[in-house]
């Protein structure tokens, strides 16, 4: 692989793709808005939750403040790069136009996830990372290279999580041609991620952590965020990303075999 | 020629539901993607918060099931369509003929509902068999009333979305304002808390706003819940009057500004 190539590549990715969506500014400010308003509406909806209860699972307020700060950076990430690229499979498996990705002399997968970006998830990922500020100085954390070291490690590895779940569903598309509501259902599982899975009974939990892995994207980061959690877990997560990352390589490989091109 | 009208609408009921018929999978991911309402039940009752609001365990479930429903069958999404078709032209051949293009997209939404039923049947089944307590069979006045309400309560949100979706007439790109207005639709409705369980400060104004009558209203009412039957029918009358002139109007001057694109 051609590393300084792709890097090239990917600077004039964000070019061409910053310079369309500035066409429509006033979608932008709008969208600045929303960001804003959603991040209002959660913190006003985990009040109504603690408003009659001292703690939620295990978490308090101040604690669970945390968990939703990551949540709004992993909305943000979503929003700015997942969500506008990995919803374009669809058309181009729709139209056809997946052939001119494939005979392009540069990684399909490469392209098909990093092709367009959303500047409007840019506000929604510095919000989250000033709540997650505003978390440390109430939750008294104290701040040091290892601290640091791990919650990169672990925010990294959730954003890694994310992006496999997102490209692996898809990718059925290949199959069942239009799927644009997979990831819609998977937006709304997903949405469980802004609460701590300890609020949730046992089978959800059971089945939040094996099938859709949201307890390894918001709730691990969180606990190391507050320096609770175990070292097997950190492993765990390195281990779970790394499986979800190849096997989304694997599966979309696998898929390509089946591509039979459309309305060409 | 009212007899032409209906003939009308029902031939695009027919072909609409046809249409939606080819996208079952589709319509049942859909239904699959509003199961939102049950985490949130499951927090409520899995930590004991609706010891302060008043409402048992089964009163709650109920709720959430029917909010479950009332929001299945007032989704809206005719500004995403109207948005594309607006931006390939294909809004052009639709206003040449002698019916509103909002005909099209209504008997769309009504076509879908149709197609969604059984799934949203279903997933009521999967539910009843997981809380057996609270299965409830509604009287058939009360099944009526809280149908009407949430028929109303669809309405409502086509016509804020008529409006939003006429203003690509100016700006092209309408939906992100539709995303804008989603927000307080989410936390407001109640879709993930129940009205009564807000804060003061919010229930002293939230009830002048159409919010809690997209959900809360028809859902508490179809659940059996202490609710307000009359003054929230005239709430929601009240805000269908209020908008439909408004689209007439924007509709008037949006067909004025209309410049055909992409043909």
């Amino acid at each position: 692989m051609n590393f300084k190539k792709y890097i090239k590549i990917y600077s004039l990715f964000l070019y061409t793709s910053l310079a369309s969506e500035l066409e429509y500014k006033a979608n932008v400010i709008i969208d600045f808005i929303t960001a804003i308003l959603s991040l209002i509406g959660s913190i006003f909806l985990l009040s109504i939750f603690f408003k009659s209860s001292e703690s939620i699972g295990g978490w308090s307020f101040e604690q669970a403040l945390i968990i939703q700060g990551i949540y709004t950076i992993l909305n943000g990430i979503t929003n700015t790069w997942l969500n506008p690229n990995l919803t374009e499979i669809v058309k181009h498996i729709r139209e056809g136009t997946l052939d001119f990705v494939l005979i392009k002399p540069i990684d399909s997968q490469f392209y098909i996830s990093l092709k367009k970006i959303a500047p409007s998830g840019f506000l929604e990922i510095i919000l989250g990372f000033c709540l997650l500020c505003y978390c440390v100085v109430i939750n008294q954390i104290n701040i040091n290279f290892e601290f640091f070291l791990l919650c990169f490690t672990t925010l990294f590895c959730s954003i890694v999580i994310l992006y496999s779940l997102w490209f692996l569903i898809s990718t059925t598309t290949i199959w069942f041609v239009k799927t644009w509501n997979a990831t819609e259902v998977l937006r709304s599982f997903l949405y469980i991620g802004r609460f701590p899975l300890n609020s949730f009974s046992f089978s959800l939990r059971i089945f939040f952590s094996i099938f859709i892995p949201i307890a390894f994207i918001t709730t691990i980061p969180s606990e190391v965020f507050l320096g609770l959690a175990e070292i097997w877990e950190i492993f765990l997560e390195i281990i779970v990303s790394s499986i979800f990352l190849i096997f989304s390589r694997r599966f979309w490989l696998f898929a390509l075999k089946y591509y039979t091109s459309a309305s060409s | 020629m009212s007899n032409l009208n209906r003939n009308k609408l029902i031939t695009l009921l027919k072909v609409q539901y046809s249409n939606m018929l080819e996208y079952r999978v589709e319509i049942a991911l859909w239904a699959i993607s509003g199961i939102i309402p049950f985490f949130m039940l499951n927090i409520w009752t899995n930590n004991n918060l609706n010891e302060s609001i008043n409402m048992s365990n089964i009163m709650l479930s109920r709720y959430f099931l029917s909010a479950f429903f009332v929001r299945q069958f007032s989704v809206v999404w005719v500004v995403f369509t109207f948005e594309e078709d607006a931006l390939l032209g294909k809004i052009s051949p639709y206003l040449i003929q002698p019916l509103n293009p909002f005909f099209r997209y209504f008997a769309q939404h009504i076509a879908e509902q149709i197609t969604r039923l059984p799934f949203a049947i279903i997933i009521a089944i999967i539910f009843f068999l997981v809380n057996p307590e609270s299965i409830w069979i509604p009287s058939l006045s009360i099944f009526l009333l809280s149908s009407i309400s949430t028929f109303f309560s669809f309405l409502i949100q086509f016509l804020i979305q008529s409006i939003i979706s006429c203003l690509c007439f100016w700006t092209e790109k309408a939906s992100s304002i539709e995303r804008l207005l989603f927000i307080p639709t989410l936390f407001l409705s109640g879709l993930l808390a129940p009205v009564i369980s807000f804060p003061d400060y919010v229930k002293s104004w939230i009830y002048i706003t159409p919010f809690p009558y997209l959900i809360d209203f028809p859902a508490n009412l179809l659940a059996g819940n202490m609710t307000n039957v009359i003054s929230g029918f005239i709430m929601q009358i009240f805000w269908i009057l209020i908008l439909f002139p408004l689209f007439k109007r924007i509709w008037f001057l949006g067909t004025k500004k209309y410049t055909a694109m992409g043909s």
